[in-house]
C-alpha cells in the first residue's frame, strides 16, 4: 500500500499505541488493561506499521524475531510462578517486593510473560500471512 | 536419601556441559556421580542389615496425599548398588564406546537421568511417585533406545518398546491406584501391612490383574517379549545398563516389593510361576535363532527375567529358599549380564562385528575381555565356584519344594540353554587363529566387564560376603524374617544332581546349536509380535479413515461438523430435559442498548446478503463492535476493551487470509445446509442464554474476588487478579496453548511458502 497519509500517521501512531499498550500492561492490575489487552494493542500498531511501511520495515522495529518473545514470555511466566515454589509456598502465590520504591509482584511479572507470549504468537501469525500474501499475487500473474 | 535423587537429576542436567569441559575424558570425569552414589548407598548398608529401613518423606501434593517419600529396605538397597554401581562402569565404558560421537553430550544426559528415575523408582514409597519414575524410565529408554535416530530400525524399535512399555504403565496406574483404595493408603509401605485387607477385597483379581500386566511388559514377559531382542538397536552401554541389568528388572522390583501384600493367594503364585515358566522356556528356545552376540544375550535376558518372576511365584510357597533364590539369582544375573554385554560391545568395537561365526581366536589378542567373558559365562552356565552357581541351586532347591515335577523339568531345560550360550560365547576366543589387526580395546572397554564379572567370582568364592544384604532382600520379599546360610559347596544333594543334568543338557544342546539355528533362522515362527503389528496397523488404518472423514480439507466442511455436532449434542440434551426455558421476569431495555441491538441485526442481516467476502468480515465486525458496546455499558470495561481489540485483530487477521485465496470471486447463492447449521446453533446459544436467566444470580464466587482481591491479590482491578493471580495457573495453560498455536501458524505457513515455490 502506498498512501502517504497512512505512512505519515502510522509512525506517530505508532508509538502513541505502544505507549497505550505498556501502560495498558502496567496499570492492569488497578485499572481496566492487562497483559492481554496490552498485547493485542501492540499488536495492532505492528500491523498497522506493517501495512504502511512493509513487512521488513515492521521487523526491524522488533527486539527479537516473534516466536523467540513467545519463549521468552513463557519462560517469563515460569520463573515468575516458580518464585513462591522455592520460598516453600504453594506454586503460583503471589510474591510481592519493593524495588527502587516501586511495588513489584510477580503476578504484575506473569503478566508480563502473558503479555510477550500474545505478543509474539500473534504478531508471528500476521507477519507470516502478510509476508505469504505478498508473494503469492506476483506468482499468480 | 531424597538429597541423593536430586543430586542423580541435577548431575544428570550437566553431563552435556561437563561433557564440553572434558572431551573424551568426561566418562571418567562423569562416573564420579554413580560412584559417590555407590559409596553413599554402601554407607547404608549396616543400618539396613540391622532391619532398620531408610525413610525420607517431603510434601509434594498433600491435599491429594502424595508425597516425595522414600523406602529403603533390602531389597530397595540391593537395587540402588545395582543401578548406581553397574552405572559408574557404563558410564566409563561408554566413553570408551561411543569416542567421539557427535551427539555424545546428549547421551550422558538421557542415560544419567535414566539412573536418577530408575533410583527413585526403586526407592519410592509413595504410589505416585513410584509411577512417575516408572515412566521416565521408559521415556529415557525410548530415547536411548532410538539414539541413532537417522536408522529407521531404531526408531521402530524405539516405538515399539515404549508403545508396549508405556501401554503396560497405564495399566499399572490404575491397579496402583485400586490398590491405594482398597488399602486406604499412598504409602506402599503402609499398604504392605494390609496384606490381608488387600487379599480379601473384592476387587483383588481385578487390581492384580492390572499391576501384573504392567509389571509383565516392563519386564518382557511373555507374550510382551518381543520388544526387548528389538530394543537391542540401542547403543551397547544401553543394552547392558537399562535392558539387561536395571530397567528390564523394574517389573520383577514391583513383583517382588508387592510380593508381602499381595502374595500368598493361590492364583498369585501360579499365575506368576506360569508366566515366569513360559517366558524362560520362550527365552531359552528363541537364543537358538540367533548368531548375533547382542541378540543371544536379549535372549538369555528374557529367559533369566522369566526366572525371576518364577521365583517370586514361589516366595510364598517355600520357607526362604525362594526368596533367597531370588535375591541371589538377581545378582548373580545382573552382574554377569551387565559384563557380557559390556563384553560384547567391546568385540563388536574391535573386531567389527557380532557375529560368532565370524569370530576367533581372540583370547590371544583381547585377554583381559577374554578373562571377563569366560569368567561371567561360567556364572550364565551356573558353574561353581562363580555366584551364578549358587543362585541358580537356590532357586532349584526352591523349585524342589514348591513346583510340580513337571516344572521342575521344564526350568532344568531353559537353565540349560543358559549353559549351550556359556559355550557358544566362550569358544570363539579359543577356536581358530586369531584375527589379523584385532587388539584389546582401552581400559574404559574392559574395566566394567572385569570388574562385574570378577565380583561374580568374589561372591561365589566368599557367599558370605553377600549374605548379610541377601538375607534382608529376602526377608522384605518375604515379608517376614528370612534367612539362609549361603555356601559354594552345598553338599550332594537333588539340586546339584539337577544341576549336573542342566549342564550335560546345555554341553548336548550346543553340538545341536548349528543345525537348530540353520533351521530355526529358515522360517521365523509367527508369534506376539504379529499380533502387535496387526494392531498397531490397524489403528493406522482407523486413524487414516477417520482422517479422511472429519479431516476433508474443506474449511466450510469443518465448521459445519464443529457447529452441526455442538448444536446437536447441546440440542439432545435441552430436548432431554423436557422444559423450554424461558425466563419469567423480563428485562427493561434502555434505548441505548435497543439502539445497540438494533445495529448488531442489521450488521448480522448484511452479512447474510453480502456477495462480497471482504463486506461479510465487515458486518460480522459490526456485530463484534456492537457487543462490545454492549459490554461497556453493562459496566464491564475489560470485557469491552478486549472484544474490540479481538474484533480488530480478527478483521485484520481474516483479511490478510483472503489475500492468499486467488480467484475468490463472489460467495455463491444457497448453501442452504450452512444457513440452517448457522441458524441452529444461533438458536441453540439463544436458548441457553435464556436458561441461564431463569436461574437465580449466583454472587458467592463474585462477591469472593470482590473481597479478597485487593487484600490478597493487591490489585484493585478483579479481572485481571482473577487472571494472574487466582487462576493464574489456568492463563498459564492458555498462554501456552497461544504459544503453541503460533508455532503451528508458523510452521503451516513455511510450509505453503514453500510448496508456493516454483
Amino acid at each position: 500500500m502506498n498512501t502517504l497519509i497512512l505512512k505519515t500517521t502510522s509512525r506517530f501512531l505508532f508509538t502513541l499505541l505502544l505507549l497505550l499498550s505498556v501502560f495498558l500492561l502496567l496499570r492492569g492490575h488497578n485499572e481496566p488493561g492487562g497483559g492481554f489487552i496490552g498485547a493485542l494493542v501492540a499488536v495492532g500498531a505492528y500491523a498497522l506499521f506493517a501495512l504502511a511501511h512493509g513487512l521488513s520495515a515492521a521487523r526491524k522495529l522488533l527486539p527479537l524475531p516473534p516466536l523467540r518473545l513467545v519463549g521468552w514470555g513463557l519462560l517469563v511466566a515460569l520463573v515468575s510462578a516458580l518464585v513462591a515454589f522455592f520460598l516453600d509456598k504453594p506454586l503460583m502465590t503471589g510474591v510481592w517486593f519493593s524495588l527502587f520504591g516501586v511495588k513489584i509482584g510477580t503476578p504484575v511479572i506473569f503478566d508480563i510473560g502473558v503479555y510477550l507470549t500474545v505478543f509474539g504468537a500473534l504478531l508471528s501469525a500476521i507477519f507470516g500471512l502478510e509476508e505469504t500474501a505478498d508473494r503469492t499475487p506476483e506468482e499468480a500473474s | 536419601m531424597t538429597l541423593a535423587i536430586i543430586s542423580a537429576f541435577l548431575g544428570a542436567l550437566l553431563a552435556p556441559l561437563v561433557y564440553r569441559w572434558l572431551g573424551s575424558l568426561a566418562g571418567w570425569g562423569l562416573a564420579f556421580l554413580p560412584l559417590s552414589l555407590t559409596v553413599y548407598f554402601a554407607s547404608l548398608l549396616p543400618t539396613v542389615i540391622a532391619g532398620n529401613a531408610v525413610r525420607h518423606s517431603a510434601a509434594w501434593v498433600p491435599t491429594l496425599s502424595v508425597n516425595f517419600s522414600f523406602y529403603l529396605d533390602g531389597l530397595s538397597l540391593l537395587f540402588a548398588l545395582l543401578i548406581t554401581g553397574i552405572g559408574t562402569f557404563i558410564v566409563i565404558y561408554t566413553g570408551g564406546y561411543l569416542k567421539g560421537h557427535p551427539d555424545l553430550g546428549k547421551f550422558y544426559l538421557v542415560l544419567l537421568l535414566f539412573m536418577a528415575s530408575m533410583l527413585g523408582l526403586v526407592l519410592a514409597d509413595n504410589i505416585v511417585t513410584l509411577f512417575v519414575m516408572w515412566e521416565l524410565t521408559s521415556l529415557t529408554s525410548y530415547l536411548l533406545i532410538g539414539f541413532n535416530h537417522t536408522e529407521f530400525r531404531s526408531r521402530r524399535a524405539a516405538t515399539q518398546a515404549l508403545f508396549v512399555t508405556a501401554g503396560g504403565g497405564l495399566a499399572l496406574l490404575a491397579g496402583l491406584i485400586l490398590l491405594a483404595g482398597m488399602g486406604g493408603s499412598w504409602e506402599i509401605s503402609e499398604l504392605l501391612t494390609k496384606g490381608e485387607v488387600l487379599r480379601e477385597h473384592p476387587l483383588y483379581l481385578g487390581s492384580l490383574v492390572l499391576v501384573l500386566f504392567g509389571a509383565f511388559t516392563k519386564s518382557a514377559q511373555f507374550p510382551f517379549h518381543f520388544w526387548l531382542p528389538n530394543a537391542m538397536e540401542a547403543p551397547t552401554p544401553v543394552s547392558a545398563y537399562l535392558h539387561s541389568a536395571t530397567m528390564v528388572k523394574a517389573g520383577v522390583y514391583l513383583l517382588a516389593r508387592l510380593q508381602p501384600a499381595l502374595g500368598g493367594t493361590e492364583v498369585w503364585s501360579s499365575t506368576l510361576m506360569a508366566f515366569g515358566l513360559a517366558t524362560l522356556l520362550t527365552g531359552a528356545t528363541l537364543t537358538f535363532r540367533h548368531t548375533d552376540l547382542k541378540r543371544l544375550l536379549a535372549y538369555s535376558t528374557v529367559a533369566a527375567l522369566g526366572a525371576l518372576v518364577f521365583a517370586i511365584g514361589m516366595v510364598p510357597l517355600t520357607g526362604y529358599y525362594g526368596a533367597v533364590g531370588f535375591a541371589t539369582f538377581l545378582l548373580a544375573h545382573s552382574l554377569y549380564k551387565g559384563g557380557l554385554f559390556m563384553a560384547a560391545g567391546a568385540v563388536d568395537h574391535e573386531a567389527g562385528t557380532r557375529d560368532i561365526n565370524q569370530l576367533s581366536g581372540l583370547f590371544r589378542v583381547m585377554p583381559i575381555t577374554g578373562v571377563a567373558v569366560v569368567l561371567a559365562a561360567l556364572s550364565l552356565a551356573g558353574l561353581p565356584p562363580v555366584l551364578g552357581f549358587i543362585g541358580k541351586e537356590v532357586l532349584y532347591l526352591a523349585s524342589l519344594q514348591a513346583a510340580p515335577v513337571w516344572m521342575i523339568g521344564l526350568a532344568v531345560l531353559g537353565f540349560a540353554v543358559g549353559a549351550t550360550l556359556a559355550l557358544i560365547l566362550s569358544v570363539p576366543f579359543f577356536r581358530g587363529p586369531p584375527p589379523a589387526e584385532v587388539h584389546e580395546g582401552p581400559p574404559s572397554l574392559w574395566l566394567g566387564p572385569l570388574v562385574l564379572a570378577g565380583l561374580g567370582l568374589l561372591v561365589g568364592l566368599f557367599p558370605g560376603l553377600y549374605n548379610p544384604l541377601a538375607d534382608a532382600v529376602a526377608t522384605a520379599v518375604k515379608g517376614a524374617p528370612a534367612s539362609y546360610h549361603l555356601k559354594l559347596w552345598p553338599g550332594f544333594n537333588l539340586a546339584l544332581l539337577l544341576s549336573l543334568l542342566t549342564v550335560a543338557v546345555g554341553v548336548g544342546l550346543y553340538f545341536l546349536y548349528p543345525r537348530l539355528q540353520a533351521w530355526m533362522a529358515k522360517d521365523p515362527v509367527p508369534g506376539p509380535e504379529n499380533a502387535y503389528v496387526a494392531l498397531l496397523r490397524g489403528l493406522m488404518g482407523l486413524a487414516a479413515r477417520a482422517e479422511r472423514l472429519l479431516q476433508s480439507g474443506s474449511l466450510r466442511a469443518y465448521l459445519v461438523w464443529v457447529f452441526g455436532g455442538l448444536s446437536g449434542l447441546v440440542g439432545l440434551a435441552l430436548l432431554q430435559s423436557g422444559t423450554l426455558p424461558w425466563p419469567s421476569q423480563t428485562a427493561v431495555v434502555n434505548p441505548a442498548k435497543a439502539v445497540l441491538m438494533a445495529l448488531m441485526l442489521l450488521g448480522a442481516l448484511l452479512v447474510l446478503r453480502l456477495r462480497s467476502h471482504l463486506g461479510m468480515v465487515v458486518g460480522v465486525g459490526i456485530v463484534g463492535a456492537g457487543v462490545a458496546l454492549l459490554f461497556l455499558l453493562q459496566n464491564a470495561p475489560d470485557l469491552s476493551i478486549t472484544q474490540f481489540l479481538v474484533e480488530t485483530l480478527t478483521a485484520i487477521l481474516i483479511a490478510l487470509v483472503l489475500l492468499q485465496i486467488r480467484n475468490i470471486g463472489e460467495v455463491p447463492r444457497g448453501r442452504w445446509l450452512d444457513k440452517a447449521v448457522a441458524l441452529l446453533f444461533g438458536g441453540i446459544v439463544t436458548l441457553l442464554m435464556l436458561g441461564m436467566l431463569t436461574e437465580p444470580m449466583e454472587h458467592h464466587l463474585s462477591n469472593f474476588f470482590a473481597q479478597k482481591s485487593l487484600p490478597e491479590g493487591f490489585g484493585r482491578n478483579i479481572v485481571n487478579v482473577i487472571l494472574v493471580d487466582f487462576r493464574g495457573l489456568d492463563t498459564f495453560g492458555e498462554i501456552t496453548v497461544v504459544g503453541l498455536a503460533g508455532l503451528g501458524v508458523y510452521a503451516l505457513l513455511k510450509r505453503l511458502r514453500r510448496e508456493g515455490k516454483p
